[in-house]
């Protein structure tokens, strides 16, 4: 058996296996003892016959390995079209492997999959919409992830992300008590320039719930602030949940499906309490994929949607800008050449496409797309939790190569990322590559050129 | 020996091509999980089946895809190999008078010479993608013995029949080889994955219903340009 204290198959429940983890600076005993990690053939067998069924299966058979899905992948193109990069390639020689093995694989190979499926893709199904038949590699990435952390080969910061997300429905160490509080000095510190903004917590048949992504309360939480103006400037009746205000899932990226299903069950649960019309998903992409993409589904609603409908961002700023809820300073659009960065997560796996489109026709005067966009757009390179991970700091920005050369194309200095994850990888690739580019969420330029009614400008003195 | 190949083993092999055929189709469809592929196949139906169509029709034409265009050189000789294999067997002059012979029907024909330059067509193409897959490191890497093996097999029937009818070499022996080829092709498809031949209608429906589902495809206002 083996000795292993902090790599082992069992997902992270409390807080004293977490601290452990977070003491092990950057994973090194982690890593270390993963090299000896024992792989459970039995119980990997028994995974892929309870849940490997005949879509995944026809899709490692069929595969014609004619090598088109070459070209779609990012990362192909951002390493010298290293053969390895092959997106067929990177499934076959790991999720391939362990099928036509029926999981009778060992140590090194699992650990070669990690690589992979962690280091060498982001899931952002580009591939997909290029394999003849329709292939598509992200999908079996991400089902290889499930795999491998049933097994305990996962990288060190998803192991904690998702037992974070176990203990605090969160992905940072954000307590509920935490991100009430964190609205309620929000509202104080925003009071003198925005009189009677309030955040209303648990407020009951409102018309928007909105939920955020952890971050924000635990590193911008003027984020926060900046959606209750806009809000509030928009008219809406709104609210946050006290509890299950949390939308991302790092147990998403890290496999647990476990993990994911009962953070996805903490926001339907805010939904089913506090009964509002809609629920509005913060600036993120792999949110809306989790909550509201997949959630349903890890839930069981058989509608395969959530419980009340719901808009990200980019869709209720869309419908505020027609309705003319939001009115934009024409003097105050954006003048210098603006690009947009598509979320795959709700770009090509959400359809969001022209949301994005719409609000740039209405703040931007020279806007600039990038080639290929929408639904074809290429990922930023920080997706799929790529971002986070520091064992793979350098394939990540290796990685990047084929966004920062789409954004030079542009001409544009200012890139608009109504995500997360993109925002920070932009931001990284920026200090990697040094274009001379900046990156912006939406409120901070919403804020910055919106009609502001009377009733809410602060009284002069 | 003729008697053989073309009485018991053609029907064997037709028996195990369109059984092949039937039940790897049944047992795909069987295989689908709603909540294990996270798409609501019954919920929303008319959706998914809108988007799979587009998803099959896009992708049987040349350059009708962003996949196809982005590589032209590709599209071109996969279309001429697919196209070429499926009008010269169907529509051949001898295998519809066998078809008469036996069963008392036949469908259209070509004219011979139509046939021999699409037979001529598959073995070019046949030869361009051997050397492809030796020559691009894309490629190269993605091939085992298997997919060799696989094309060797799948050209077999077209070389031997392209040699006995035009009794290149020893007839007989040709037009043996031609009817154990062929055999052989049908038999091997179902198992193996020139079982593409079929599961490519299933696996792009499949993946168009995930976006006509779930991944966007009721609240795009544009459809996906596949």
């Amino acid at each position: 058996m083996s000795q292993n204290i902090l790599c082992t198959p069992s997902p992270v429940n409390d807080k004293e296996a977490l601290d452990a983890l977070l003491k092990d600076r950057r994973g090194k005993q982690y890593y270390d003892e993963m090299t000896r990690l024992e792989v459970d053939t039995a119980a990997l067998r028994k995974l892929l016959n309870d849940t490997c069924r005949s879509r995944i299966r026809t899709w490692l058979e069929i595969c014609v390995r004619c090598g088109m899905c070459a070209d779609a992948c990012a990362f192909y193109l951002s390493n010298e079209k290293d053969p390895k990069q092959v997106p067929s390639y990177k499934i076959q020689s790991t999720l391939g492997e362990i099928v036509r093995r029926k999981g009778n694989v060992d140590n090194a190979l699992m650990r070669y999959a990690m690589d992979v499926a962690w280091g060498k893709c982001t899931c952002c199904n580009r591939c997909g919409l290029y394999c003849p038949f329709g292939i598509d590699m992200g999908v079996m990435m991400s089902y290889l992830r499930g795999l491998l952390f049933s097994q305990g080969f996962v990288p060190w910061e998803m192991k904690i992300g998702s037992g974070m997300h176990r203990i605090y429905r969160a992905q940072m160490d954000v307590t509920d008590e935490d991100w009430i509080e964190t609205c309620e000095w929000m509202e104080e510190e925003w009071e003198d320039d925005w009189p009677g903004l309030k955040i209303p917590v648990d407020k009951e048949n409102a018309d928007i719930m909105y939920t955020v992504n952890a971050r924000e309360p635990k590193h911008y939480p003027e984020d926060i602030a900046e959606a209750a103006v806009l809000f509030n400037i928009a008219g809406e009746n709104w609210t946050v949940p006290g509890k299950g205000w949390e939308e991302t899932s790092l147990t998403m990226f890290a496999g647990d499906w476990e993990g994911a299903k009962l953070q996805v069950q903490s926001v339907y649960d805010a939904l089913d309490r506090l009964k509002p019309k809609r629920m509005v998903v913060t600036e993120c992409g792999h949110a809306y994929r989790a909550t509201v993409l997949e959630g349903p589904y890890w839930t069981g609603q058989k509608s395969g949607k959530t419980p009340v409908e719901t808009l990200h961002y980019v869709e209720w700023v869309a419908e505020a800008l027609r309705t003319g809820k939001l009115k934009i300073d024409p003097a105050k659009k954006i003048k210098e050449p603006v690009t947009l960065h598509d979320s795959c997560n709700y770009v090509r796996n959400g359809g969001l496409s022209q949301c994005g489109r719409e609000i740039m026709s209405y703040i931007a005067e020279d806007f600039r797309e990038m080639t290929p966009n929408g639904d074809h757009n290429f990922c930023c390179g920080g997706g799929g939790g790529l971002n986070g991970i520091g064992k793979y700091r350098k394939e990540r920005n290796d990685g990047q190569k084929v966004k920062r050369d789409q954004i030079l194309a542009t001409g544009a200095k200012l890139v608009v990322t109504p995500c997360h994850n993109c925002w920070d990888a932009i931001r990284d690739l920026e200090e990697t590559y040094k274009i001379g580019i900046r990156q912006s969420f939406l409120k901070p330029l919403l804020l910055d050129m919106v009609v502001v009614p009377e009733h809410l400008k602060p009284e002069k003195e | 020996m003729y008697n053989f190949l073309t009485g018991p083993l053609a029907w064997f092999s037709f028996l195990v091509f369109f059984s092949g055929i039937l039940i790897r189709s049944l047992l795909y469809i069987r295989g689908l999980d709603s909540t294990l592929d996270r798409v609501t196949y019954r919920v929303n139906t008319s959706f998914g089946i809108k988007e799979a169509a587009r998803s099959i029709f896009y992708w049987l034409f040349p350059f009708a895809t962003r996949g196809w265009r982005t590589q032209p050189l590709m599209t071109a000789l996969f279309f001429i190999f697919h196209v070429s294999l499926v009008i010269s067997t169907l529509f051949l002059k001898a295998h519809n008078m066998i078809l008469q012979e036996r069963w008392g029907f036949s469908i259209i024909t070509i004219p011979d010479v139509v046939s021999d330059c699409l037979t001529v067509a598959v073995l070019a193409a046949a030869l361009v993608l051997i050397i492809r897959r030796i020559a691009l490191a894309q490629v190269r890497i993605l091939s085992k013995p298997s997919d060799y093996l696989l094309l060797v097999i799948s050209i077999a029937p077209f070389l031997t029949g392209f040699l006995a009818f035009h009794q290149f070499g020893n007839y007989p022996f040709t037009m043996l080889a031609h009817i154990l080829s062929g055999e052989l092709l049908l038999v091997v498809i179902p198992f193996t994955k020139l079982s593409h031949c079929f599961l490519f209608f299933f696996s792009r429906a499949q993946l168009g219903m995930d976006y006509g589902i779930k991944r966007g495809g009721m609240k795009r206002r544009k459809a996906i340009a596949w």
